[in-house]
C-alpha cells in the first residue's frame, strides 16, 4: 500500500525520520512549570500582559479615587486604601468614593468574564451579554419596575429592588435565549440570532413601557437605562463583589474543562468532556455575571463585548482569556467612567462613553469577519 | 432476491474475516443490537457489529444510509434507544467520559479549529484525558505531543496557525492531535472531505502508518476504491443495515455494489497489492 505514488512530493515523516522531527517539535512545543502540585504551561508572554493589566487596572482604580470636587494624590490614596491615611481622606475615600470605585471594578470584571465565555462558547466575538439580550433583559425588567409601581410602592423601587429586578430579568432572558436557540444541542450562529430577536423585543417593551409611563419615571429610568456608576452606596457594591467572588470561584474550577471546547463539541465530547454539562455551568455563570453587572451599573454598553476581544490580541490568545477579559473590563470601565467625569466639559454617564467606544469596534468586528468570509 | 443477497454475502463474510474473531478473548469494540435515531427518526435498528482488532476497519454505503451515525455511536457521541456498545468489554454507557477518552480517540468530520491557535497547541490539547486542574501540564504530555507531532509528519509546522495550513496538512494536523490523545483505538469520521486525491493519499498513507505501529483503525469513508485500497475489513451498510463485512476482496463484488449503492459496476483486480478495483459505469460510458 505505501508504493501508491501521491504526486504531492511534500510527503514526509514516515516513522524512519521521525527523530530529527521530535527535536524540531520539541522546541515548539510549550513548556511546563511547576509550583508544589501544580503544572501548568509557562507562556511568559501571557504571564506578563495579565500581571501588566492588573497593574494598571489598580492605578486607574486609585486615579478615579483621587479625581474629584476634593482632588486627592495617588500616594495619599494608596496609603488610605492600605488603612494608613489622614482621617478627612478615608472619610472621602472610604464612604464616597470607593463603592463608586469598587463598582467599576466589580462591573467590569464581571462584564468582561462573561463576554469572554458567552464568545468562547458560540465561537463568535459577537456572542456578548449585550447582543444575546441578557443586558436589555435585566433594563427592561427593571424599566418595568420604575415605571408601573410608581409611586405606590416607592421602597421596592429603591435601588436594591431595582437590582434584584435586573437581576431576575437579566436570568430569565438568558435562560429564555438558551431554551429557544436549544435544538439537540447549541449551535453559536443560532444563539445569536435568537439573542438579536430577544434583545430588540426586550428594547421595544423597554420603548413601549417608556412611552406609557410619568414623565418623572420616564427621567429616573432614563438614567439608570445608560448605565451609570453615580452615587452607589456600600450596599450596592457589597452583594454584587459577594456575588461575582462566588461566581468567578466557579468560573475558574471550570475553566479547565472548558479549555477544549474552543475547538468544538464533538471534539470536546472525544477528549472526555462532558460538555453539555460544562456548558451548561458557565453560561449560566456568564448570564447571572452580566446580571449582577447590570443590576449595579445599569446596562452598561459594548464592555463585555469589547474587552475580550482586546484581551485577545494584548494576549495574542486565539481565544478569550477568561482573566485578562475581566482585567481588560475593569480597565475599561473604570477609565470611561474616569473620561465621563473628568475629562470632557460636562459629566456624562459612563455608559455613553463606553457606546462611543464600543460602537465603532462592533464596526470594526464586522467588517473583519465579512473580510473573512469573502476571503474564502 | 435482496433478502437471498443478504444471506449470501454473510455466509461469504464470515469465511473471509478470520481476523479477530478468532483470538477473542476480549472485544475491543463492538455494538450489539443498537438502535439509534435523531428525533423521532430511528436510522440504525439493532445493529450488531464487532470491530476486528489490530486492523484498519472502514465504513461505507450510500449517502444517509447511517456510516457516520454507527462511528458516532461506537464512540458515544449519540447514545442508542437500546442496545449497548462494548469497549474492553465494558458497556460503553456506563464508563466516564473521560476513560473513554483515555482509551479511544475521535477526529469528527471536518473539526475547525480557532482562528490563529498554533498547530504545537492543538496537538497539545490532545492530553486533556490526562491531565487535571491542578496537573495541567507536564513533560510527560511534552514528550507525547512533540511524537505525535513528529509521527505525523507536522513538526516543522509546529509554530505555525492551523488556519494558515492546506487542507491536507490541516487533517493531519488533528489526526495528531488524536494521536497525542494516546489512544490505541482511532476513530475517523471521513477525514478525506473536501482533499483532492493526492491529499487524500497523504492522509490515509498516515492512517495506513498507525495502523502498522499496532493501532486499530475504523474510519468512514465515501471514496469506494480509496476505502478497498486502505482497509482490512470493510462493514458495508444500506438503509441502517449491515450489508456485508470483511476483506475488501471477499466482499465487493459487482452484486453487492448494485444492491448497497445502486451502481452499476465492474470489479476488477488492481495492477498492484490484492484489492480490487471498482470501475463504475454508469448510463453512457461504456
Amino acid at each position: 500500500m505505501s508504493g501508491t505514488e501521491t504526486g504531492t512530493g511534500a510527503r514526509t515523516g514516515g516513522p524512519e525520520d521521525i527523530g530529527t522531527d521530535v527535536r524540531h517539535a520539541r522546541r515548539s512545543v510549550a513548556q511546563g512549570a511547576r509550583l508544589g502540585r501544580m503544572s501548568f504551561v509557562w507562556r511568559p508572554w501571557m504571564v506578563l500582559v495579565t500581571l501588566l493589566l492588573a497593574g494598571a487596572a489598580f492605578l486607574v482604580f486609585c486615579v478615579s479615587i483621587g479625581v474629584g470636587d476634593f482632588p486627592i494624590g495617588l500616594s495619599r490614596v494608596i496609603a488610605t486604601i492600605l488603612g494608613r491615611g489622614e482621617q478627612v481622606d478615608e472619610f472621602v475615600i472610604m464612604d464616597l468614593r470607593l463603592p463608586r470605585a469598587l463598582a467599576g471594578l466589580v462591573v467590569g470584571i464581571a462584564l468582561g468574564v462573561s463576554g469572554a465565555i458567552t464568545q468562547s462558547v458560540a465561537r463568535n466575538p459577537l456572542a456578548s451579554p449585550d447582543i444575546l439580550g441578557i443586558t436589555w433583559g435585566a433594563g427592561a425588567v427593571a424599566v418595568f419596575l420604575v415605571t408601573v409601581s410608581s409611586g405606590t410602592t416607592e421602597a421596592v423601587v429603591s435601588s436594591v429592588g431595582l437590582s434584584a429586578a435586573a437581576l431576575g430579568g437579566g436570568l430569565g432572558t438568558g435562560l429564555l435565549v438558551y431554551f429557544l436557540a436549544w435544538r439537540r444541542g447549541i449551535d453559536g450562529f443560532r444563539l445569536i440570532l435568537i439573542g438579536i430577536s430577544v434583545s430588540a423585543v426586550m428594547q421595544a417593551i423597554t420603548t413601549w413601557l417608556l412611552v406609557k409611563a410619568d414623565i418623572r419615571d420616564v427621567a429616573r429610568a432614563q438614567v439608570w437605562l445608560v448605565g451609570s456608576l453615580d452615587n452607589r452606596s456600600w450596599d450596592d457594591v457589597r452583594v454584587a463583589l459577594w456575588c461575582t467572588l462566588v461566581l468567578m470561584a466557579v468560573v475558574a474550577a471550570a475553566a479547565f474543562q472548558f479549555k477544549p471546547m474552543h475547538l468544538g463539541d464533538e471534539v470536546a465530547a472525544g477528549l472526555g468532556v462532558r460538555y453539555t454539562v460544562v456548558r451548561a455551568v458557565l453560561l449560566l455563570c456568564a448570564v447571572l455575571l452580566a446580571a449582577v453587572g447590570v443590576s449595579v451599573a445599569g446596562p452598561v454598553a459594548f464592555v463585555a463585548l469589547v474587552a475580550p476581544q482586546v484581551a485577545m490580541r494584548l494576549m495574542r490568545s486565539p481565544t478569550p482569556p477568561l482573566m485578562a477579559s475581566g482585567l481588560v473590563g475593569a480597565l475599561l470601565l473604570i477609565g470611561a467612567d474616569l473620561v465621563a467625569r473628568a475629562a470632557l466639559p460636562i459629566t456624562l454617564p459612563v455608559g455613553v462613553v463606553t457606546a462611543a467606544i464600543g460602537g465603532p469596534f462592533l464596526v470594526y468586528l464586522l467588517v473583519r469577519a465579512n473580510l473573512r468570509q469573502t476571503d474564502r | 432476491m435482496a433478502a437471498q443477497y443478504i444471506t449470501e454475502t454473510e455466509t461469504g463474510s464470515e469465511a473471509g474475516s478470520g481476523i479477530g474473531s478468532g483470538a477473542d478473548e476480549v472485544v475491543r469494540l463492538a455494538a450489539r443490537g443498537v438502535t439509534v435515531g435523531y428525533g423521532g427518526r430511528t436510522v440504525i435498528d439493532g445493529l450488531d457489529v464487532t470491530i476486528p482488532p489490530g486492523v484498519i476497519t472502514t465504513i461505507i454505503g450510500p449517502n444517509g444510509c447511517g456510516k457516520s451515525t454507527l462511528l458516532r455511536t461506537l464512540t458515544r457521541l449519540l447514545r442508542p434507544a437500546s442496545g449497548t456498545v462494548v469497549l474492553d468489554g465494558e458497556d460503553i454507557a456506563r464508563l466516564r467520559t473521560r476513560d473513554v477518552a483515555k482509551k479511544l480517540g475521535l477526529l469528527p468530520q471536518a473539526p475547525v479549529a480557532p482562528e490563529g491557535l498554533t498547530v504545537a497547541d492543538l496537538v497539545a490539547r490532545g492530553r486533556h484525558p490526562h491531565q487535571s486542574w491542578l496537573r495541567q501540564w507536564s513533560s510527560d504530555d511534552a514528550d507525547v505531543v512533540e511524537h505525535a507531532l513528529a509521527m505525523t509528519g507536522v513538526a516543522d509546522l509546529a509554530e505555525r496557525p492551523v488556519d494558515s495550513l492546506s487542507g491536507g496538512q490541516r487533517q493531519r494536523v488533528w489526526i495528531s492531535m488524536t494521536l497525542a490523545q494516546g489512544t490505541d483505538l482511532l476513530l475517523l469520521d471521513e477525514p478525506t472531505t473536501y482533499l483532492d486525491l493526492a491529499h487524500a493519499i497523504d492522509v490515509l498513507d498516515l492512517v495506513d502508518d498507525l495502523h502498522e505501529s499496532g493501532r486499530t483503525v475504523v474510519m468512514v469513508l465515501h471514496d469506494l476504491n480509496l476505502a478497498t485500497r486502505y482497509s482490512d475489513n470493510l462493514v458495508v451498510m444500506r438503509e441502517g443495515a449491515i450489508l456485508a463485512q470483511g476483506h475488501p476482496r471477499d466482499v465487493i463484488t459487482a452484486e453487492l455494489l448494485h444492491e448497497a449503492f445502486g451502481l452499476r459496476a465492474q470489479v476488477i483486480d488492481a495492477p498492484v497489492g490484492d484489492s480490487p478495483i471498482i470501475v463504475p459505469l454508469g448510463r453512457t460510458h461504456v
